[in-house]
């Protein structure tokens, strides 16, 4: 079966999620793409939206038509050349209103797993719980006499457990998608032994065709996104406790600290426990039970994060994007409290900001933030020179950001001795494109 | 009754004999600021004034500078677009909004695409002309931002002929004037012309930096001329043009007062603050009809000629020129047009500083259209005030030399790619 015969029916499991909306969109829009092929043009294609309740589907259909919209925008020059033998299209205006009109005639949206009976190819976002992906591809796999392939978007499970006990014969592989999908450019590829070929081809088109990036990762829990992700977040909390023990610092001093220097020191978009709010605490504690038992040498559990839950403090977003207090209080996006476990309440970070960044101290004087950082011409060389400084530079800011570094390339090293990942190059492009950092941990700057 | 000189006969011959029957200034002159992206006070998605604050704060500065409203016998008000873009229309009822001494006054809204402010000052000269008025307060406006560029791409397509706008590109002027840039460098060579395309953009923000109104006057990048030598991304946008080879999305009013010499006692303004205006070159081009040249901007050629003969001077008394520089190609070709160099030798005149605020004829002063901005129906009053400004010594930071023996500018307003011109001589009083 061709490509475009495999992608007449799909199916997108968990498809009100913000993963699988990401994914479901992308389909959609690869649907168009083949729909306007002239090869295509009596082809049919259909996309089931697939969740739990309408509750959940309500809002779908408008967060699609808004990305469909926005994506007509920016292609309007090559869109024109789409439709030009529409003459009842004539505006930019008129063609993406068609454009986003055509993107949701694929989608129907369903709440019975049976819709998915029919369907070749199944993407699969619902929520990183292997029991629940187990059973429902197993049973879309016992009901569907199109031995359709599987794509599942887990960040964690292992591919080859979830191929076992569905029964899957080879017909799965991890697509791992960053978030927003819609957004993001890499995506984690992930095959097993068992894998058969035919699926990384549609893979590799389905990927490509949809202007993303991808990098291969070993079949290994958590792969290589949640493989640094995970370390890194228990290294922050050890430098917490650090701060704390040896310092006599309290904890919300602590974890402001940390947080400033893992941003600020490091040159990241977001520090890391501003990056555990916005993917969920709740998503992060999943995500290490998941891998835990997999990973044998290393304890993946956070006492931090389970102190947080079970005071009932989730992080994560809003449906309408907003950012929920999790490790800290967001006002408009800005850092205001931060949560003591102990304590049961949010501490005001402006009552010892102050202090807490004079201990630190400065940052070298090559510094940039983040987004100047990302953008200048002659980033390597300027990265270069603030590592160069930081090694330098002996307050306790420059000090601790050192150690997070080195710690950083260890667990970067690491993933790939431990077969985790094939390359370096395939780890800094993870953390490079995955989670927007300016540099890899790999590199010559430490 | 004074025997009326100015006529409109029917061979062209005659069309040129156009004659000033009595003496027209223009006094007063007021910008808002050019806004839209670059000025530090613009955000996409926060509130910014409307169509109607424009047209307020620029008619009250006029009306403060001439006495206030009762001096006013006529107003025009120039907007290409509002319908679409503001969903507004009937925009001359807005002069009493502007000051109740303007209510029950004629007023009266006119329109020709970029070329709109520029009729809008020959609406007020021939008012001016007919005795019907000795004061007339002209005011462009067009707000742009009210949509996103690929929206705004499809408003201003209305200014070329609609049939067109099917098989024509998403970005309708761009590409039409990407067009001409490809047929240019076809026939004159590439390399020259887009040199002087890169020191105009150079000129044209360098310029804007010396006047606090101009979109680009906060605009502090280094090396302009290696940002202009972006190449065109034909994928998101045209063949031979780059953003930068384009005048932005603006919003903005100007105003100015046309006034006879009665007007000018009524006004109590001196002729040290007056410009006069001493030719007047209007056209029109086939709506309908492709360039015969697209190298060439014909109905340019034709309304600086006229204005010129009419002001009875040549292009080498000029002290100044504001040109219509929506992209910096339809510079250069206007460069050649009005006659400072033949076709193909504009890109050498440009780049050998001919043009530059220093240069033998100082073009564009404030930025043009694309340094200072261009909201369409203001544009043409804008320039305008720039060379009345100029000439009165009011021009600021921006002030250049003005000599002596040349105590002239020039202004070439177009409307769409070459349709309807609007050209004025001005004289220092």
């Amino acid at each position: 079966m061709k490509y475009e015969d495999k992608l007449t029916n799909v199916t997108v499991m968990g498809a009100a999620g913000k993963m699988g909306s990401g994914i479901l969109y992308l389909t959609a829009t690869e649907m168009a793409r083949q729909k306007f092929l002239p090869a295509n043009k009596n082809r049919h294609f259909v996309l089931y939206a697939l969740d739990t309740s309408h509750e959940a589907l309500s809002g779908l259909l408008s967060y699609i038509r808004t990305q469909a919209w926005r994506f007509a925008e920016k292609n309007i020059v090559s869109l024109r050349k789409v439709y030009s033998d529409r003459t009842d299209l004539i505006d930019n205006e008129d063609i993406i209103r068609q454009y986003a009109h055509d993107v949701l005639s694929f989608i129907r949206p369903v709440t019975r797993i049976e819709s998915a009976f029919e369907s070749h190819v199944i993407f699969e976002a619902v929520s990183e719980n292997p029991d629940l992906k187990i059973q429902l591809m197993s049973t879309i796999n016992k009901n569907n006499k199109n031995l359709p392939w599987f794509f599942t978007n887990t960040s964690a499970i292992p591919i080859s457990t979830l191929d076992e006990q569905a029964n899957l014969d080879g017909r799965i592989m991890g697509v791992h998608f960053y978030n927003p999908p819609a957004v993001q450019k890499l995506i984690e590829v992930v095959k097993t032994e068992n894998t058969r070929p035919e699926l990384s081809y549609f893979v590799n088109d389905f990927i490509k065709n949809v202007g993303k990036t991808y990098v291969w990762a070993y079949d290994v829990a958590g792969f290589i996104g949640n493989g640094y992700f995970m370390r890194d977040i228990l290294f922050a909390e050890q430098l917490v406790k650090n701060l704390q023990e040896q310092e006599e610092f309290s904890y919300a001093e602590s974890l402001y600290m940390i947080n400033k220097i893992s941003q600020d020191f490091l040159i990241r978009p977001m520090g890391i426990f501003q990056l555990v709010d916005y993917v969920g605490i709740d998503v992060v504690q999943f995500i290490m039970s998941v891998m835990n038992p997999h990973i044998t040498k290393e304890n993946i559990h956070s006492q931090l994060i389970d102190s947080h839950l079970n005071n009932g403090i989730k992080g994560g977003q809003f449906a309408t994007g907003k950012q929920r207090d999790g490790f800290f209080k967001y006002e408009e996006g800005n850092l205001k409290a931060v949560f003591d476990p102990g304590k049961k309440r949010y501490l005001d970070i402006s009552e010892f900001s102050e202090t807490c960044d004079e201990h630190l101290g400065n940052l070298p004087s090559k510094w940039l933030p983040w987004k100047k950082m990302i953008r200048h011409p002659e980033k390597n060389d300027l990265l270069r020179m603030y590592f160069n400084q930081l090694k330098e530079l002996k307050n306790p800011g420059a000090r601790i950001a050192w150690q997070y570094v080195q710690k950083f390339k260890e667990i970067g090293s690491n993933l790939v001795k431990e077969k985790v990942a094939l390359r370096f190059d395939d780890v800094n492009a993870v953390l490079i494109h995955g989670f927007h950092h300016a540099y890899g941990p790999v590199n010559d700057y430490f | 009754m004074n025997q009326l000189t100015i006529s409109f006969s029917k061979t062209p011959e005659n069309n040129s004999d156009m004659q000033m029957r009595k003496k027209v200034f223009l006094v007063a002159g007021y910008n808002t600021i050019s806004m839209g992206t670059g000025r530090k006070e613009f955000h996409p998605r926060k509130p910014r004034p409307g169509l109607e604050d424009y047209i307020k704060e620029a008619g009250e500065n006029v009306l403060s500078q001439i006495g206030g409203a009762d001096n006013v016998d006529e107003c025009v008000i120039a907007n290409f677009i509002s319908s679409r873009y503001n969903k507004q229309a009937n925009l001359a009822a807005f002069f009493p909004y502007i000051d109740p001494g303007l209510t029950y006054k004629p007023a009266v809204r006119v329109e020709g695409a970029c070329a709109t402010g520029g009729l809008g000052l020959v609406t007020g000269i021939k008012s001016i002309l007919a005795e019907t008025a000795q004061v007339v307060l002209v005011l462009g406006v067009e707000v742009q931002n009210s949509v996103k560029a690929v929206y705004g791409a499809d408003i201003l397509s209305a200014a070329g002929w609609y049939k067109e706008r099917k098989k024509g590109h998403a970005h309708f002027f761009p590409g039409k004037f990407s067009d001409r840039a490809g047929a240019y460098f076809a026939s004159y060579g590439k390399e020259k012309a887009r040199q002087a395309m890169a020191m105009w953009y150079r000129n044209a923000i360098e310029n804007a930096r010396l006047c606090p109104t101009a979109q680009e006057f906060e605009n502090k990048v280094e090396d302009l001329e290696s940002l202009a030598f972006t190449p065109p991304n034909p994928n998101v946008f045209v063949d031979h043009l780059n953003v930068y080879d384009c005048s932005k999305v603006s919003d903005g009013a100007s105003a100015i007062a046309v006034v006879s010499e009665e007007g000018l006692q009524r006004c109590g303004i001196s002729k040290q603050d007056a410009v006069e205006l001493i030719g007047v070159g209007q056209a029109e081009y086939d709506l309908t009809k492709a360039p015969e040249n697209p190298v060439w901007l014909s109905t340019t050629e034709q309304v600086v000629k006229k204005a010129l003969k009419m002001a009875g001077i040549n292009i080498q008394q000029l002290a100044t020129v504001e040109c219509h520089d929506c992209f910096t190609i339809a510079a250069v070709m206007a460069v050649e047009a009005i006659g400072f160099a033949t076709t193909g030798r504009g890109p050498d005149f440009i780049l050998q500083g001919n043009t530059a605020r220093d240069g033998k004829v100082p073009f564009n002063t404030t930025g043009g259209l694309i340094g200072w901005g261009h909201p369409t129906g203001a544009t043409g009053v804008h320039q305008a005030v720039t060379i009345w400004e100029q000439l009165t010594q009011k021009a600021g930071a921006a002030q250049i030399k003005i000599p002596r023996d040349r105590p002239y500018g020039l202004s070439v307003n177009m409307g769409g790619d070459d349709k309807t011109l609007v050209s004025l001589v001005y004289k220092k009083c």
